[in-house]
């Protein structure tokens, strides 16, 4: 695989050294003419996976380790209406090179003028209420190496424009440069059976990673509603896998970005300990029209039995107009979560979740356990399971990694 | 001069956390006060009087640390930043923004509030990890604040209309005030979802500003002490306690919160407490 066209480690440390460089620019321009407020903090975090299963892949492992850091760097000045923020994240893996990258998370100037807002470097943005599947969540690139469940995300070059008024937020993001999302190689655990092959991704527009997209955003909170409306328009940072062959013949995936426009709503009713949830999208691409949704409930349960305990439930459902399809795997998925703690010094926590495919039977079982361990130590233990996968769902590949995790982080 | 169908009072008492630090009218004003005979009016009429003392003192600034102990002696700490918009409408209380700071792991969360008298408050909890803004219910007032000895409601609960108030008795004030008069008087929750089924709170005579609070459980037993220590006066008319001690009489646990870098009229506003405010709080 060329490692010069990778994410992590050619792109990813061009531009985020460009953008590094640009805010630490102007933060020392900044910072030498006025006292800034400066903060520096980070985690190093060693993990340790165990997987209980055979391996499918001659290259994969019983066992796998590695490490974790990030470092957080911000300046603010101009009574906190100017700052920079610059947070790089590395991983190194022993056994999955595609795993070990390097990631540029931000490097960004911003500013606040009276009601505006304006950034321009790279960023993370968060869309949405669910907590599943994070449907209308598109801005930013997918670091799937770090997790499958999608939760971890790339830096995302962009410049936004936010305006708060009385009838709602409004935002507008350019965002040039398009970042490819991380993909197990064949020593990876969890990864796809098919390996995919990167060297051969293919864009439908000729512009490729230049391609320009921007989006558009409104917020607004209206009594015990939170209410989001989305335009985005560009690549769509999910990848079409289609099967392809590599230079020895064998079969491989190759990720093909597409052009799409898409509509989208996030909405959250909250009421006393329930949260009422819902998130939606209409997308144009490749001449064919798509509707996804998901929604659902989280209710608490504060104080059970007079203890300080709480116990959180969740339950939601993903749906996908296409029915069972080789793209989604969440085309018609039913999740039920359940966080117990006790509210104590250590942050105590235990959470635990099922995803149940209702076409296919497929389902996936999580349980975690974490908690703080002196003042700088934060431990979690967190153990994953897929049964009755068939071959037809998507997640196949995936059901043979259960596995185990460790991971200690120490923070600074 | 007795006050007939007393009207409930301005609520314009900050919340949250800068709430505890209930101020007093200056103290030739206090002196001067008149209580009604009936024991809920007065009670009422002292509560207001603390109240008014807080009136007008726009925006707040502070650090607060908490010392956390446990009956066997081992602590650990806590530390955020916290802001207060006192609200003009005195149907609602107070806007805050709190930043944590410590420990390291949730360094950067933070929490918005929209504080409401008898509803709820309207929460958002900002997860920097993920910079995700997400409404949270806010009726949990019993559990918990971070770990510690001080729930949710002993922060945020002390506008006037939150309670119904009976006056017990005029005694000497607890250590180290214990030269003074102070009023002791039991308030019972009006609002849903309290721990507690009542709070004895000892009101300075001088000064008008809480020395003592007891809380009780929902079986009627003593749960909780506070003990407020190094009151400091702000712009010689607020009045703000810089050492609180919370002791669960219970379990031996106890917090000690303290109050640094107390700043007013910091010219804040509506847009420093909006959402978009929380994903860059400091």
């Amino acid at each position: 695989m060329d490692r010069g066209n990778r994410p992590g480690w050619g792109f990813g440390m061009r531009f985020g050294t460009i953008g590094a460089g640009m805010a630490l620019a102007v933060g020392m321009t900044a910072t030498a003419a006025v006292a800034a407020e400066i903060s520096v903090t980070g985690y190093v975090e060693p993990e340790l996976q165990v997987f209980t299963q055979s391996a499918s892949g001659a290259e994969q492992r019983r066992w796998n380790t590695s490490v974790a850091a990030e470092v957080t760097y911000e300046a603010f000045w101009d009574n906190s209406n100017q700052w920079i923020v610059v947070n790089p994240f590395v991983r190194w893996d022993l056994r999955d090179g595609e795993r070990t990258h390097v990631d540029m998370r931000e490097a960004k100037y911003a500013r606040v003028v009276d009601n505006w807002e304006f950034r321009i470097g790279l960023d993370k943005v968060f869309w949405g209420v669910t907590e599943a599947v994070h449907l209308v969540d598109i801005v930013n690139q997918t670091d799937f190496v770090e997790s499958i469940d999608g939760e971890e995300k790339l830096g995302q070059p962009m410049v936004t424009v936010s305006s708060t008024w009385e009838i709602g937020t409004f935002t507008g993001y350019l965002l040039p440069y398009f970042r490819e999302r991380t993909f197990a190689s064949l020593s990876g655990r969890p990864a796809f059976d098919i390996p995919v092959d990167e060297t051969q991704t293919k864009y439908e527009s000729a512009a490729k990673r230049q391609h320009l997209d921007f989006a558009l955003r409104y917020s607004n909170t209206f009594d015990i509603w939170d209410v989001g409306l989305s335009y985005f328009r560009g690549t769509n940072r999910n990848p079409v896998m289609t099967p392809g062959l590599d230079s020895g013949g064998r079969l491989v995936l190759v990720p093909f970005y597409v052009q799409t426009d898409r509509v989208s709503t996030d909405i959250q009713a909250t009421s006393g300990a329930w949260l009422y949830k819902f998130e939606g999208f209409w997308q144009d691409q490749l001449n064919e029209q798509n509707l996804q949704a998901t929604g659902g409930i989280e209710y608490t349960l504060f104080g059970i039995f007079d203890t300080p305990s709480d116990i959180g439930l969740v339950a939601e459902y993903v749906w996908d107009d296409r029915g069972a399809n080789s793209q989604n795997p969440f085309a018609n998925d039913v999740f039920l979560g359940l966080r117990w703690t006790p509210n104590d010094a250590a942050s105590t926590a235990i959470l635990a979740g099922t995803t149940v495919d209702l076409d296919t039977q497929a389902f996936g079982l999580s349980l975690e356990a974490e908690r703080r361990f002196g003042e700088d130590y934060f431990v979690s233990l967190e153990t994953r399971f897929f049964g009755n996968v068939p071959r037809s769902d998507p997640i196949f590949s995936n059901s043979d990694d259960d596995f185990i995790q460790l991971r200690i982080a120490r923070h600074f | 001069m007795r006050i007939q169908n007393p009207p409930r009072g301005r609520v314009g008492v900050a919340v949250a956390l800068a709430a505890l630090m209930l101020a007093p009218a200056a103290v030739r004003a206090a002196d001067s006060v008149s209580l009604p005979d009936d024991p809920a009016a007065k009670g009422l009429a002292i509560a207001e009087a603390t109240d008014r003392s807080n009136q007008g003192f726009g925006d707040t600034k502070a650090s607060m640390k908490m010392i956390l102990e446990n009956a066997y002696g081992e602590t650990s700490e806590r530390e955020l930043r916290s802001m207060t918009l006192e609200n003009p409408n005195a149907e609602e209380g107070d806007w805050t923004l709190n930043v944590f700071d410590k420990p390291r792991d949730v360094d950067g969360t933070a929490l918005l509030t929209y504080a409401k008298i008898l509803e709820p408050d309207d929460q958002w909890m900002y997860l920097p990890a993920v910079k995700r803004v997400k409404r949270i219910s806010s009726v949990n007032k019993s559990g918990p604040f971070m770990g510690s000895e001080f729930a949710f409601e002993d922060f945020s609960s002390t506008e006037v209309g939150k309670y119904s108030y009976k006056w017990l008795r005029d005694e000497a004030c607890p250590a180290p005030v214990a030269d003074r008069t102070c009023h002791v008087t039991e308030r019972y929750p009006e609002y849903e979802h309290s721990g507690y089924t009542r709070q004895v709170v000892w009101t300075d005579t001088t000064d008008y500003q809480p020395r003592r609070i007891e809380y009780f459980d929902r079986k009627d037993e003593l749960l909780k002490t506070l003990t407020f220590d190094d009151y400091r006066l702000y712009l010689d008319k607020f009045w703000r306690a810089h050492d609180l001690f919370m002791e669960n009489v219970v379990t031996g646990k106890s917090t000690r919160l303290t109050w640094q870098d107390y700043s007013f009229g910091n010219g804040l506003s509506q847009n420093d407490f909006s959402t978009n405010a929380l994903k860059r709080a400091r």
